[in-house]
């Protein structure tokens, strides 16, 4: 197995030194080991938290890209917070790959449809998928909505669309969809508290 | 979690049982590792693998599956028949002296009242003697047969060791060291925490498992005081936030619950929510529900939301029953369902039964995904061969998927375990054109919003009323969102102890919960976030990491919830004279005229040691409680029931076919035939986490592919030698549900159990891969996951439940 300088830093920042891997023998070589020049001179420093588990590890995340029109800024470095209270800098192996998460090939770019029994996304624009999609919610809750029960008592729900809400988006965007989501009278609506 | 991550530091004993911190929250495990350093703790692991945590413990004992409460009951009654319990604190700080029912019973496995037809009980009797003042009767000398101390000694004196070993498969010279570990904090001088996750909350009796571990907890006085508590490790970096913010069938923000049916006189909704104190002097601080709820309302509906239409009631909806996600996926599988959204969300991963699940999703019209990576529920559809083997041109659902932000693209604030709200802000641009969720849903609403406009329809008023303030309202921002949820005064407000006094004028943001009126004068998205931001600015985005104390408290490092208390019920650190238990572990204290203390005190700020205000003042006793009256559907003690699918097909607790398994749990007609017996599938399962993967996510993480890359299941020699499967065969693991194919890896760390006289072997299954991803493509762990939940929460039962094994 060859492991390049790069692939080793990486698999050292996540936390590999109890490893098989350096014990079955792949440690670097001594040309890996070089300094190698400083590129966070030029980056944006950010204070983040690992959206993994709950211990909510303090992260530095180093971007490149000064935010001025038509510069996009995008993350080239992340790792643990020092000043963090609780994981005072370091990170599990899940947190120190955060990088290639960002980054993943399978991150979603663009709206996207897979029509009715076809076998392919097709890319649509946002205002295609909202007006499509609210068409259907509309159509749905105008047809299903319950404004009474069997015994006359007002209950005003939605109970044929149903909703399940995101735990590593923030509070605020939590708080929001609570908002939206209850407005249309909808008690199909879980999150992943329940798993 | 009562406590905090770094507060475990603070621990003399710490108890990790249903979890595995080293392995799955590994910078909040490096504080066990500090108390044993610093302090000199123990570190204790009952498991039915001998996991991460275990390697590093003074102590291991294995435990079968799903057994814990068999374990927990056992401790309980060894502590009762050693005396090892805080006699000052039950006595004070728990209904120890509580008169219960005449009529209230157990017998055979069953409490009073069981319907067995409905699988449920009618409660009636599960409730305290009253006086003629309506307060709760007590007996101070606890001999009154009818006290919870004796019906709770009785219950558990079943529990003999002999007893905890046949059921729990745990040697019984290994469960007694356990309980004497867990013993040597019944003094005031020493504190056990205890670490659990999902390995206690996902079984048919999760709940009551969990009730049993506060019980252990609130007989040492372990509860309210530094380096105890109950830590729930939670799995994702902000599910404490959305459950605080209510995004579940029954809630509302803050833990208010929304109407049933049968509650619709907002009157009576609100005095239900709302109880008097149960005996003299409590706060039962619920009696301000009515506040919380009315700023709730504000903030919601704004000017439409007054007196006179008590606040929108009517618009709320009003359930007929729960629609969990178990209830969600039966009515879709029988096509009651025709449209769903997921948003940062993948069911077909991590609900049970992925059988049940494609049949389900294959039955809607349109399904809406919102996530920031391509999950196999976008993709339930297609066809990868055995891993998902559907027939797309039959399936008519019409499938939206929506890119997302992650957290480098976004500003907001994540609730950890520890309660504490922490700000992050954005770093990056998302890719091509991901949005944020608040985006999203600001852009569903609007457009919503006006359709409704231009064709009316069903009940148009709340979707045409919802106020929405916000500068640019396709793009709400987390700034305007935060200052929402913390409230703000709509008119000037008045010190109610001097009225002449204005404490905030109209607009200005609220400085907690107890600036909240219901008469509509305040708004607030929700009231357990009350502090969050404040006129001074946004508490979250503190960053001071001091710990003047010592303690790990960094009282302002970001906020917690409530009020930035960082230990819940801290009134109980002291005992009742005011004076702490311990003084190395002073937490607050009566000075004389007010509470005081190194933490923000959980009480009343000016109560007196005399009064005898219970410490609990959230309920309405003022005490903690060992019964739990009508509260869980299953009892008021919790008792051992075997997992809906057992290896040893009896309860050895009692010979009641009825008591099997959790006499209350829901289960489905139709799922009756899709649960195993011991004959066919002999081997307990159990699925679990590893700490190079985040459930279904880092499969498409590339460096975390390349540490775990391929799918397998952990199972023991003796097994392995029985079935002749060597390390690194291929084997398929198979449950009533469906199967597995995974690479056996053959450990000592899962040993085979003896139970009730025969050998139990267990199997661990990781639960990381899927069909998509840049790890090796392997198949959804919850295939084989029974299609029942924990009968409270309906948290899937998928720590325990019934497998074959073969070599293929
Ligand atoms: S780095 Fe690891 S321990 Fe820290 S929050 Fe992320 S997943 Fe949890």
């Amino acid at each position: 197995m060859h492991v390049s300088r790069r692939g080793f830093f990486k698999v050292c920042a996540a936390g590999m030194s109890g490893s098989s891997l350096v014990a079955m023998g792949f440690a670097p070589t001594a040309a890996l080991a070089e300094v190698r020049q400083f590129k966070l001179a030029h980056t944006t420093e950010t204070r983040n938290t690992c959206p993994y588990c709950s211990v909510a590890c303090g992260l530095l995340v180093y971007s490149i890209g000064d935010g001025a029109k038509n510069t996009k800024a995008k993350v080239i470095h992340i790792e643990g917070d020092p000043d963090h209270p609780v994981n005072r800098g370091t990170l599990c192996p899940k947190g120190a790959g955060l990088l290639d998460f960002v980054s993943s090939p399978a991150r979603l770019k663009y709206p996207e449809v897979r029509e009715a029994g076809t076998n392919e996304w097709k890319r649509i624009s946002w205002e295609e998928a909202y007006s499509r999609i609210t068409r259907l919610m509309k159509d749905d809750r105008d047809a299903n909505f319950i404004e009474k029960n069997a015994d006359g008592v007002t209950v005003n729900r939605w109970l044929s669309t149903g909703f399940l809400a995101a735990s590593a988006s923030p509070s605020e965007a939590g708080y929001i969809t609570h908002k939206v989501v209850r407005n249309l009278g909808m008690l199909a609506f879980d999150n992943q508290a329940r798993v | 979690m009562t406590n905090t991550w770094s507060d475990i530091k603070n621990a003399d004993v710490v108890l990790i049982m249903g979890g595995n911190a080293a392995e799955a929250h590994p910078c909040g495990f490096k504080w066990v590792i500090e108390a044993k350093k610093l302090n000199k703790a123990k570190l204790v692991v009952v498991d039915p693998r001998f996991t991460r945590s275990a390697s590093v413990a003074d102590y291991y004992a294995p435990i079968r599956t799903g057994t814990d409460i068999a374990f927990l009951g056992g401790v309980i009654n060894y502590l009762l028949t050693n005396d090892k319990i805080q006699h000052e604190y039950v006595k004070a700080y728990t209904d120890f002296t509580f008169l219960v029912d005449d009529n209230f019973s157990f017998e055979n496995g069953l409490y009073s009242g069981y319907n067995a037809e409905k699988r449920s009980y009618d409660k009636s009797t599960w409730q305290y003697q009253r006086g003629a003042d309506g307060y709760v009767l007590t007996d101070p000398t606890l001999e009154n047969p009818r006290c919870v101390y004796q019906l709770m000694k009785k219950h558990y004196s079943r529990y003999t060791p002999d007893v905890v070993s046949n059921i729990c498969g745990t040697p019984e010279k290994q469960f007694l060291k356990v309980c004497e570990y867990i013993a040597s904090t019944s003094g005031t001088g020493r504190v056990m925490t205890i670490m659990y996750a999902l390995g206690w909350t996902q079984h048919s009796q999760g709940s009551q498992i969990i009730r049993t571990g506060a019980m252990v907890q609130l007989l040492l006085g372990n509860i309210g005081v530094k380096g105890g508590g109950m830590n729930a490790l939670r799995g994702h970096s902000n599910i404490q936030g959305l459950t605080d913010l209510g995004l579940m069938t029954n809630l509302l923000p803050g833990y208010m619950t929304l109407p049933s049916e049968k509650e619709a006189d907002y009157r009576a909704y609100i005095d239900k929510r709302a109880p008097k104190p149960m005996r003299p002097n409590q706060m039962s601080y619920w009696q301000n529900y009515e506040k919380f709820h009315v700023s709730l309302m504000k903030a919601w509906y704004g000017k439409a939301a007054t007196a006179d239409n008590n606040w929108c009631f009517d618009w709320l909806p009003k359930l007929d029953k729960p629609h969990d996600v178990l209830q969600v996926f039966e009515d879709m599988s029988h096509g009651e369902v025709n449209g769903y959204f997921c948003q940062g969300f993948n069911p077909l991963a991590a609900f049970p039964n992925k059988h049940k699940l494609n049949t389900a999703l294959a039955k809607l019209k349109y399904l809406v995904i919102m996530d920031p990576l391509a999950t196999e529920t976008s993709e339930f559809w297609k066809n990868y061969g055995d891993l998902n083997d559907v027939d797309t041109a039959s399936i008519q659902t019409t499938v939206f998927r929506l890119p997302t932000t992650c957290f480098a693209e976004e500003s907001g604030s994540l609730v950890n375990s520890a309660r504490w709200l922490q700000w992050h802000w954005k770093g990056a641009e998302p890719p091509g054109e991901a949005k944020p969720d608040t985006e999203i849903m600001a852009g569903l609403h609007l457009h919503l919003r006006e359709l409704y406009k231009k064709e009316g329809g069903a009940f148009p008023d709340p979707i045409l009323n919802l106020d929405w303030p916000y500068k640019i309202p396709h793009e709400p921002s987390s700034e305007e969102l935060a200052k929402e949820f913390n409230g703000k005064a709509l008119e000037d407000l008045a010190d109610p102890a001097d009225p002449t006094k204005i404490i905030r004028k109209a607009g200005e943001q609220l400085d907690g919960f107890a600036q909240l009126r219901a008469d509509g004068s305040t708004a607030c998205g929700c009231w357990i976030f009350a502090g969050s931001w404040t006129q001074a600015g946004n508490q979250m985005a503190r960053r001071d990491n001091a710990d003047p104390y010592g303690d790990g408290q960094t009282q302002n490092w970001a906020w917690s919830w409530p009020a930035n208390r960082r230990i819940l019920y801290n009134r109980a650190s002291a005992d009742p004279s005011g004076k702490p238990w311990d003084s190395k572990r002073r937490l607050v204290w009566w000075d004389g005229k007010k509470w005081a203390g190194d933490d923000v005190p959980d009480f009343a700020p000016a109560s007196a040691p005399e009064v005898g205000m219970g410490p609990f003042i959230m309920n309405p006793e003022g005490v903690s409680r060992f019964f739990a009256r009508d509260m869980m559907v299953e009892g008021p003690f919790p008792e051992h029931y075997e997992p809906t699918e057992t290896p040893i097909d009896v309860n050895p607790m009692n010979n009641n076919p009825q008591a099997i398994y959790n006499p209350a749990a829901r289960i489905f007609k139709g799922d009756l035939p899709n649960f195993g017996t011991s004959k066919e599938f002999p081997y307990a399962a159990t699925t679990y986490r590893l700490t190079e993967h985040f459930h279904y996510w880092t499969k498409h993480v590339h460096i975390n592919a390349v540490l775990q890359p391929q799918q397998f299941v952990e199972i023991g020699e003796g097994l392995a030698h029985e079935k002749g499967i060597a390390n690194g065969d291929q084997v398929q693991v198979s449950s009533k549900r469906g199967y597995i194919r995974a690479v056996a890896v053959v450990t000592k760390r899962i040993r085979a159990l003896k139970v009730n006289g025969k050998t139990v072997h267990q199997v661990g299954i990781p639960i990381h891969w899927g069909f998509l991803g840049q790890a090796k493509a392997g198949y959804i762990a919850n295939t084989l996951v029974p299609f029942v939940g924990d009968a409270n929460t309906q948290t899937p039962e998928s720590k325990s439940f019934l497998v074959n094994v073969e070599k293929i």
